[in-house]
């Protein structure tokens, strides 16, 4: 440990919270539910408005070797992708939070999928009726997961408006499969795409 | 409002692998650690230690998600992690593990997540 570091955290130390961000030594345990879907859909959005602290973004790196890519000199060359994810936090008691992953949905960020699903509650499934594509991959995936999951559909004022057995139809979603319209700009309305989704678990736990 | 698809601006790969020594966090301590699992500092930072172990222990004064140390310190979820491990050896830092995967779902915890959102 007595390496020498980088010396940029030296000289400007990362900010923590604002003390009002700061979590009573209470909290116990965290749980999170992830919201997926494509860009522009409103991911950040939703998370924004429900969260009590300003969206962060955390970042992960997957390093592979490359694949007969840029192999002109001969050497095997590693690339690294970074992916940034926006996420919040809800305090819901004194021990127990609440912390809320924005993640793009397109097949190539799938990777970071494993550490994020593993113990998530459940995902809001954010859609966008004028790019019903995005979803379908997504809801594939995480039906082979065993994820459950809620669709919501962001109101965008120039999207078509389809009645909810239209989406569902489209997407070919099992009739239990909770669908709600919501405007992730506002709080009330992003709460209740949450509270749809804790409702369905706590059916399936019943069950 | 950040976008998903652009990554921090400074991402250097050489800073990071100096920070780890080179290190993966695939491992060890850092494995069992989940973007909510909620680290906490038993004490101050001790002079002399690597400056990054440092601000750690003085952002986890109160208890912090890997994923905001993450964000707060501007690294990467698999170099932080490997940090931790060696914090947790050293036992300068606990881990508040998440709510266990195999509980779920589990009624009594979705209804206290019910109730916690209807007082938002
Ligand atoms: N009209 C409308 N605009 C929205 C809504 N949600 C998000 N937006 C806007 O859509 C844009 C993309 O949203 P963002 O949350 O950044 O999408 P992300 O890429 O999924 O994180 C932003 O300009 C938002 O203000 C919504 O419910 N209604
Ligand atoms: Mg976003």
């Amino acid at each position: 440990m007595d390496f020498k570091s980088s010396e940029t955290l030296v000289e400007h130390p990362a900010e923590g919270p604002r003390t009002e961000d700061e979590l009573p030594d209470s909290a116990a345990a965290a749980v999170k539910v992830v919201i997926v879907g494509g860009f522009g859909v409103g991911k950040t959005t939703l998370v924004g408005s429900v969260s009590e602290i300003r969206p962060l973004t955390t970042e992960e790196t997957m390093t592979q070797a490359g694949v007969g890519v840029d192999d002109t000199i001969g050497v095997e060359r590693k690339t690294s992708t970074t992916v940034a994810m926006d996420f919040g936090r809800i305090s819901l008691n004194d021990e127990l939070v609440l912390y809320l992953f924005g993640t793009p949905g397109q097949q190539r960020f799938w990777f970071l999928w494993n550490g994020l699903f593993d113990g998530a509650l459940g995902a809001v499934v954010l859609i966008d009726t004028r790019r019903l594509e995005v979803s379908f991959d997504v809801i594939g995936r995480l039906e082979e997961r065993g994820v459950p999951f809620v669709v919501a559909v962001n109101s965008f004022p120039d999207a078509p408006v389809h009645p909810v057995e239209e989406v569902r139809a489209a997407l070919d979603l099992p009739a239990d499969v909770p669908i709600v319209d919501c405007d992730a700009r506002l709080r009330p309305s992003s709460r209740d795409v949450l509270m749809t989704l804790m409702r369905y678990l706590h059916s399936l736990a019943v069950a | 409002m950040s976008d998903a698809d652009e990554g921090w601006e400074d991402e250097n790969p050489e800073r990071l692998y100096v920070i780890t020594g080179g290190r993966s966090g695939s491992s060890g301590k850092s494995a069992s650690l989940d973007l909510v699992t909620l680290i906490v500092s038993k004490n101050s930072p001790k002079p002399g230690m690597q400056p990054e172990h440092a601000t750690i222990m003085r952002l986890c004064h109160s208890p912090l998600s890997v994923a905001e140390l993450s964000a707060y310190m501007r690294l990467p979820v698999s170099v932080l992690t490997v940090l931790l491990g060696d914090l947790l050896t050293d036992s300068r830092v606990v881990a508040r593990a998440p709510v266990p995967p195999a509980q779920l779902p589990d009624r009594a915890l979705i209804e206290a997540v019910i109730h916690g959102l209807q007082k938002l």
